[in-house]
């Protein structure tokens, strides 16, 4: 019988050499592709095991996201709590099991993991998984100023609005505020309760209007047109202008906001001064739309702000068609006079206003806007600091100069007076755009600010209002500047 | 060195292996270092020097590395199921004791001739189709998990199907030992009881929708039938019914064509037929090359409830691969291929037909077991539910596989004995 054993042996140690060979194949071949399906709850339970980094706000104390610790059957998990709230619930995002991720913990989960490609975090946690302890991901110290958000949540409160507030010299951003907005700790918890705080507004708490919310720039876009027709030279800031209190085009009359009291004969400094439609329908006609589309462009228009926050989260600002963007060949078409004082069919972001003020301010520069300002390891020891980006130079050095005193005139002595400060420059364009319906304008303000050189610009946006952009976003967004800029120093 | 010596220094070996195991779980459970784990690794080495005693007692020639092999697989197994549930592990813990009791009291009955069974050849026959028909009888038959195999008697819980396995394989050894050589020219009648026995063995399985047993029922027959008759036409032929039987049964049976789909692509049902085998594969998978640790292994969502059903008895070699990685599991599968290895051996060194055919019976039982659940697991064949031997929770499988591996001792212990070999 021997020979048949042996032969019998044979067959049974091949049969184990195939489950060898079979899991093999599961745990060396199939692995990585079964780790990245979405349906694999043991990957994203192992990221709950991670205790992710906390971010800080800008003064890096001020604690936006921590890590609550739980034992759940012998296992060591970390859930996310946000002690502010709704303070900076679309700047920072949420991380939870059921509804995946937003914001910065979306944008910097890498970091937040512990995940990223630095060579020395790579080295921690890849000592940490072989010691077996718990991967612990790196700190982030954002650029938000907390006090200034929460001037601004409570300037917005109870209204549909947002501001966005950035550093002109680096692009920081220091307020990035949406109302109405929700509590992240909820999302796990109560989702439903979130979509009922919606209230008058047409869109969800969830949305980031400061950096995704679309909105009619009115006015405002008088400060793409003038940078347009100033830097092409085609104008100075005292071109003569006669006001009749409307514009002609196509053989029909375009009024101003109030047409009782034409201002007659004016200059370019004056027109935007008071935001006279007249004055900047004749410059859009001679300009073309092509040429302010052009210029918008330099600013960011037309691309995705490059702010750190996920894609979803962004949108380009630019002319608008049925929810997207209008084809090239389109623009020449549109009605230049309306264009050129913000009507037609423009939808910009709150961000995207902030940065046409920020390079105004900086000398005609935009800086690529950023929330990460410090990674720091578990140690403290800083593992990246982001440095101040150029997106691109707009306009000439002297196009943006003519443009400070410009918008300082409207603040001191034009629509924008509700924005002054005393001991502080600042520059500012008010926008109230109608919407055909009493109660329905969306109001702007788009400002700069500093003491001695520009500290702050400022874009913030109300819809449904029944007054103007001098009378209702000038005093909100006067506070949120007043809180970012330095106090005045008493030595000197 | 004797034989039984080995056998000390191995438990010894085994001891130390799994005690350090044990400590691992505990550390990563309680987050501290105790001397608790200690004691529960001394006590399970214990139990073991008991058994080695007992074996140098009464089978002082036989084979020194199955023993420890055992205790491996079980000390490993038993490490798993605590890690995976505490009071299991205690239930576990006192099925081993009473194993190794099994595994004794079956040494010192058979120590002076074990051959004497053979005359019990047609009782063992008997014996095998009662112990598979106890489960359909009514008030004491049990059904679990879509499988009609238990028996309940009072607080008792017991698989007779386990036991049956041994019966078969002992009158198998029997009847083949003393059929075999006018079996092998052909004489067809003389297949008659040996069909008569596996038709009414397969009947039953069907019967108690238990698909696994089945496989290793029928591969235990062809297997022993092989190696009595040296007929290859037999496997063939028996192969041949086999793939007439299961596509007879794939038709007729819902269950059966269900667990072939969710072989062939258990996504087109994640989330019923195909779930347990596709959490088995992410925890399989899970385990990358050298594992997340003992202990370390993620069986629960972030609410602690269980992704994979059955964990600590079907599944547990999912919950092992995870936890020990490829590095790992290979060496586990490695220590089956060996106990395999030794039972060959045994087999080939053993001096009589009954001996062979008893050891071979044993030891390929023991393969094919591993290999129809591991096999399901990793999906190289359809996945029925079936224990790991010595790993799986379970009281019947413990009991069985420590008295199929008392019956490899005695055999081994003649065969050393009688041929002087010093194993």
């Amino acid at each position: 019988m021997n020979p048949q054993i042996s032969r019998l042996a044979v067959a049974a140690l091949v049969l184990v050499t195939a489950l060898i060979l079979g899991t093999t194949y599961w745990q060396a071949w199939a692995a990585p592709g079964l780790a990245d399906r979405q349906d694999n709850a043991i990957k994203v339970v192992a990221q709950f095991t991670i205790k992710r980094g906390t971010i800080y706000g800008a003064d890096g104390k001020t604690v936006l996201a921590r890590n609550l610790r739980r034992r759940v059957s012998g296992q060591t998990f970390y859930f996310r709590r946000y002690p502010q709230g709704p303070l900076t619930a679309h700047a920072v995002g949420y991380s939870t099991r059921a509804r995946s991720r937003t914001g910065l913990e979306r944008s910097r989960n890498d970091f937040l993991t512990g995940a990223n490609a630095n060579l020395a975090t790579i080295v921690d946690t890849a000592l940490d998984r072989v010691r077996g302890s718990t991967i612990e991901g790196n700190d982030i110290v954002t650029t938000i100023r907390t006090r200034a958000q929460r001037v601004a949540m409570d300037g917005l409160a109870g209204q549909c609005g947002a501001a966005a507030a950035i550093e002109p010299s680096t692009g920081k951003v220091l307020v990035l505020a949406s109302s109405p907005s929700y509590d992240p700790n909820l999302v796990e918890r109560n989702f439903a309760a979130i979509g009922r705080r919606a209230g008058p507004c047409p869109i969800a708490p969830l949305l980031d209007r400061a950096t995704s919310g679309l909105f009619i720039p009115g006015s405002t876009f008088k400060v793409l047109t003038a940078a347009a027709a100033l830097d092409s030279g085609r104008f100075t800031p005292e071109s003569a202008f006669v006001d009749p209190g409307y514009c002609i085009e196509y053989g029909k009359r375009v009024e101003n906001y109030d047409t009782s009291s034409p201002f007659g004969r004016i200059n370019f400094g004056q027109a935007l001064q008071h935001s006279v439609n007249s004055a900047f329908c004749e410059m859009g006609k001679q300009l073309g739309p092509d040429l302010i589309v052009d210029y918008a462009k330099r600013f960011g228009f037309y691309e995705d702000p490059p702010i750190d926050l996920p894609a979803g989260e962004r949108a380009p600002s630019g002319l608008y068609q049925d929810g997207t963007l209008l084809p090239q060949a389109e623009q020449s078409k549109v009605d230049p006079g309306r264009f050129a004082f913000g009507q037609e069919r423009l939808l910009v972001t709150p961000l995207q206003m902030a940065m046409v003020a920020g390079a105004v301010a900086n000398d005609g520069i935009v800086m690529e806007p950023y929330l990460t300002d410090v990674v720091r390891a578990p140690d403290k020891t800083i593992v990246s600091t982001t440095e101040p980006d150029e997106l691109r130079r707009a306009i000439k050095s002297e196009t943006a100069a003519e443009l400070v005193s410009m918008m300082e005139s409207v603040v001191s002595g034009g629509t924008g007076t509700a924005a002054q400060i005393s001991g502080v420059r600042v520059g500012g364009k008010t926008g109230t755009a109608e919407t055909g319906r009493a109660g329905r304008n969306t109001v702007w303000f788009v400002a700069f600010a500093g003491r001695e050189k520009p500290e702050v610009a400022i874009a913030v946006v109300l819809q449904n209002q029944s007054g103007t952009g001098g009378t209702v976003a000038a005093p909100i967004a006067k506070q949120i500047m007043e809180a970012l800029i330095r106090p005045a120093s008493n030595s000197s | 060195m004797s034989a039984r010596n080995r056998e000390l220094l191995n438990l010894v070996v085994v001891g130390t292996v799994v005690g350090v195991a044990f400590a691992s779980v505990y550390i990563a459970q309680r987050e501290v270092v105790s001397t608790e784990s200690l004691s529960y690794g001394l006590f399970f080495l214990g139990l073991y020097v008991v058994a080695h005693l007992v074996a140098r007692a009464t089978v002082p020639n036989a084979d020194p590395y199955l023993l420890p092999m055992a205790g491996l697989l079980t000390g490993l197994g038993l490490t798993e199921i605590y890690r995976l549930g505490e009071d299991d592990a205690f239930r576990q813990g006192l099925w081993i004791v009473i194993g190794l009791a099994a595994f004794a009291a079956t040494l010192l009955l058979l120590r002076r001739d074990y051959r004497r069974l053979e005359s019990y050849k047609y009782l063992f026959g008997l014996g095998t189709l009662v112990l598979l028909a106890l489960p359909v009888m009514p008030v004491i038959g049990q059904t679990v998990n879509g499988a009609r195999l238990w028996v309940a008697l009072g607080p008792l819980r017991f698989q007779p199907g386990e036991l049956a396995k041994i019966f078969l394989i002992l009158f198998l050894a029997g009847y083949l030992r003393e059929k075999r050589e006018v079996l092998a020219q052909g004489r067809l009648k003389d297949l008659g009881p040996l069909l008569l026995i596996w038709g009414a063995a397969m009947l039953v399985l069907v019967v108690t929708n238990d698909l696994g047993g089945g496989l290793l029922f029928f591969g235990i027959f062809l297997a022993m039938l092989y190696v009595a008759t040296a007929q290859v036409w037999f496997v063939a032929a028996g192969a041949v019914m086999f793939v007439a039987g299961s596509a007879a049964v794939y038709t007729q049976i819902g269950r059966v064509a269900e667990r072939v789909r969710m072989w062939l692509d258990p996504w087109s049902d994640a989330d019923g037929g195909g779930y347990q085998t596709i959490q088995s594969i992410y925890s399989i998978a899970n385990g990358g090359f050298g594992g997340t640790g003992l202990g370390q292994g993620t069986y629960t969502d972030a609410d602690g409830n269980r992704l994979i059903p059955y964990l600590n008895t079907d599944f547990i070699y999912s919950a092992l691969a995870q936890e020990l990685g490829l590095i790992g599991i290979s060496a586990f599968l490695l220590v089956y291929m060996l106990f395999a290895a030794r039972g060959f051996r045994i087999a080939l060194l053993a001096q009589d037909g009954f001996s062979k055919l008893l050891a071979v019976g044993l030891t390929f039982a023991f393969t094919l077991q591993t290999f129809i659940i591991v096999g399901g697991i990793v999906r190289l064949i359809p996945l029925t539910g079936i224990t790991l031997p010595f790993v799986s929770y379970g009281g019947s499988s413990v009991v069985a596989n420590f008295v199929l591996l008392a019956g490899l001792l005695l055999v081994s212990n003649r065969a050393n004995a009688g041929a002087g070999v010093r194993a």
